[in-house]
């Protein structure tokens, strides 16, 4: 939740944007997050002048895909910011929950049809199988190997949508559904051209999986995922069972990544075996490292330049993975942390509770970047 | 009935076939399939070569790797360009004039995949080195800088991939029970196994090629011995760039209209996974777990059909790094035999 500084009890410095947060009171703090999550559900109905995307791109559209890209971010997180397990096939479990809203929803599907709302934790549950398919093999490998394997998955997931028959390949499966309700004059409240009612339902989403997401990793589970991402084998000697936090964390965010594929798939209204290819993991994980992974302020920071910035400035689409491929490269040089990096929880609690001790405020350590593999050393 | 139609009708799913079995299919082709497979398998060893020897040195997934390679391929065609030939018929060619168009190629290719090898060393990683940043931060920096010399292809000359220049038509020199084997696929034969040779011998027999092992079976000692570490890791990118240049050549002769701008990575991962196969680090490996791959992969394609001749290759790479990581061969440049 916090972008932090250097602060040594004999030097003053920055006081950065998350302790500025922790130390306000109860009260403050819901006095400024009311306004602000009122502000962000108005957004696209405001359409303010210098932040809108119109003419070139529809505004409510733009939000959506900002929207959508911060729940993946969310999801990525937690598997490559909190477990410190680098997953380049995403896109996959992306895409297998569009194609599960596809699959009960369409009318090109042979399936039955369910309503939209009871599909979204269907594909979760769906893409949660998925993630222990993978994940319980594959997930006894460290580092650089885990990332190959994921990336092969990842395209695996794609090649079968292309070839597999029940899928319908580049055509695709028309009229997916969306959630239910109408206008006063018979349209659907929920279609493709309106992003606005989506807009909304994907933040509500997201403040829910915020919720949700911020209470595990304050909790032993999330203790564990710092512990595994910072050394893993500290943490197993520890008693850290690493496999099963791993596993947890995989189909967490294997989970979130369902849930936005079929959000995606419900505002499109179509699905086919296009934007499901590794370039598009790719821009999924640069959104993560470079708001800065394990920090999910960070990570939605990044979510709103990656999906943003392009919808914003559209001469520069085009070269959109060119400007990101390069800040990659030069983050990586000078802040592999990303814009907010988290800091190191573990060693956080621990200075923390000794602070509480001596009754001092609270002090925070220096930024950590994304860390996993130290002792294996280049 | 016999026991191939038999088998034929085997399928994976109930009702309509979801993947088929075409078991006579592989039969029939399995000599035709074994001589394609040698010719893209040497392709594969050759790039693989380049993932294998910078893995071995710095542990380092350079997933840029595959740039460097379609790099050499546009190197190709340009030099084909240049040379005045146009996408159409074959031009005919006599020999001498074929021999040193291709050499001034491969030339091209091998100077423009060596120059990309060594420049993403510069610009990319040695600032990494120098911070001592973990090794994921690595493999992030690859990332992007294989998603950086993607997209300047794609800006300069578009998605599409440039139309075929044909050189030298492929013709069948000899049969193998009842295989036609081409010119083509002799010399990408013949050549790679020739480079993979030069290779291996530089890096096992001669003194820089002692210092590229020291320093992968330990940087710190070996700096300590005299051995210029930086110098190693440059000339180590520069021999996987110049593997891949060559590569390169091959390729666009086996598949002329192979460059496009995206037709680096699935080469890549596809030599990764060959480097994986044969055992990452090691040479021998990488020419072995090329030639398997390039095999396995046809004898797939012949078994299930043409659209599943990737997955097998991406299946291949699950399954090698769940069963057994370290390869056939194992991981060894760097406990090498000094």
């Amino acid at each position: 939740m916090t972008t932090t500084t250097t602060r040594t009890p004999t030097t003053t410095g920055r006081r950065s944007l998350g302790e500025w947060w922790n130390n306000l009171n109860r009260f403050q703090q819901w006095a400024i997050m009311i306004p602000l999550v009122v502000f962000i559900y108005a957004l696209p109905v405001l359409n303010p002048p210098i932040i809108t995307t119109e003419p070139g791109y529809d505004f409510p559209i733009a939000m959506f895909e900002v929207a959508r890209y911060a729940l993946i971010a969310i999801g990525l997180n937690v598997v490559v910011g909190q477990a410190g397990l680098l997953d380049l096939g995403y896109v996959g479990f992306f895409a297998v929950g569009a194609y599960v809203a596809a699959l009960f929803t369409s009318p090109d599907s042979a399936l039955t049809k369910l309503p939209f709302l009871a599909v979204l934790p269907i594909a979760m549950a769906i893409t949660m199988v998925f993630g222990v398919i993978l994940g319980s093999p594959t997930l006894r490998l460290r580092g650089d190997y885990l990332a190959i394997v994921t990336l092969g998955f990842g395209e695996i997931v794609r090649l079968l949508a292309d070839n597999l028959e029940p899928l319908r390949g580049n055509q695709g499966f028309q009229q997916v559904g969306h959630p239910p309700g109408t206008h006063a004059d018979g349209t659907a409240i929920f279609n493709n051209t309106d992003g606005t009612p989506w807009y909304w339902l994907t933040v509500t989403i997201i403040i829910v999986i915020l919720v949700l997401v911020g209470n595990l990793e304050r909790s032993r589970v999330g203790r564990s995922w710092v512990a595994i991402r910072d050394d893993e084998d500290a943490a197993a000697i520890m008693g850290v069972n690493t496999f099963k936090f791993k596993i947890w964390a995989f189909v967490i965010g294997a989970a979130i990544g369902g849930l936005s594929g079929a959000l995606y798939a419900g505002q499109l209204a179509f699905v086919n075996n296009q934007k499901f290819d590794v370039v598009t993991s790719m821009l999924f994980l640069a959104a993560v490292i470079l708001g800065g992974s394990g920090n999910k302020v960070g990570v939605i920071l990044g979510a709103i330049i990656v999906a943003y910035i392009p919808a914003r400035f559209l001469g520069i689409a085009e070269y959109r993975y060119l400007i990101f491929g390069f800040a990659l490269i030069v983050l990586m040089i000078f802040r592999p942390q990303g814009l907010l990096g988290a800091r190191q929880r573990l060693l956080t609690y621990g200075r923390q509770a000794y602070q509480r001790l001596l009754g001092r405020g609270e002090q925070i350590s220096h930024d950590t970047s994304v860390s996993t593999d130290r002792n294996g050393g280049v | 009935m016999s026991i191939h139609h038999h088998l034929s009708s085997l399928y994976l799913a109930q009702s309509d076939s979801l993947i088929s079995f075409d078991v006579e299919g592989l039969i029939d082709q399995f000599w035709s399939n074994t001589v394609d497979g040698l010719a893209q398998g040497s392709i594969y060893a050759l790039v693989a070569l380049g993932y294998t020897l910078v893995y071995g040195v710095l542990k380092l997934i350079n997933f840029a790797h595959s740039e460097v390679f379609i790099y050499g391929a546009y190197a190709t065609w340009f030099t084909f360009y240049a040379l005045g030939f146009r996408p159409g018929p074959t031009a005919e060619l006599a020999i001498f004039e074929l021999v040193g168009f291709l050499l001034l190629a491969l030339l091209a290719a091998v100077l423009a995949s060596g120059a990309t090898a060594v420049v993403l060393e510069r610009v990319a990683y040695r600032p990494l080195r120098n911070r001592g940043a973990p090794r994921l931060v690595f493999l992030i920096t690859a990332i992007g800088a294989s998603f950086v010399l993607q997209q300047l292809i794609f800006i300069w000359r578009g998605g599409n991939p440039e139309q075929a220049i044909r050189l030298l038509r492929p013709e069948p020199v000899f049969e193998i029970f009842g295989a036609s084997v081409t010119n083509i696929t002799i010399i990408i034969v013949l050549a790679s196994i020739l480079l993979w040779l030069v290779a291996d011998t530089f890096v096992n027999r001669t003194r820089f090629g002692r210092g590229i092992r020291a320093v992968a079976q330990d940087p710190d000692t070996a700096t300590l011995m005299g051995v210029n570490k930086e110098r190693v890791i440059m000339t180590t990118f520069l021999i996987g760039g110049l593997l891949a240049g060559a590569a390169a050549l091959f390729y666009m002769m086996k598949i002329p209209q192979g460059a496009a701008y995206q037709g680096g990575f699935l080469l890549g991962i596809k030599a990764f996974t060959a480097a994986v196969l044969g055992g990452i680090g090691n040479l021998r490996g990488a020419l072995l777990g090329g030639l398997l791959l390039g095999l396995m992969e046809n004898y797939g394609q012949s078994l299930f059909g043409g659209e599943w001749r990737d997955v097998v290759a991406f299946a291949l790479l699950v399954l090698i790094l769940m069963f057994r990581p370290t390869g056939i061969l194992g991981e060894s440049l760097g406990k090498a035999r000094v």
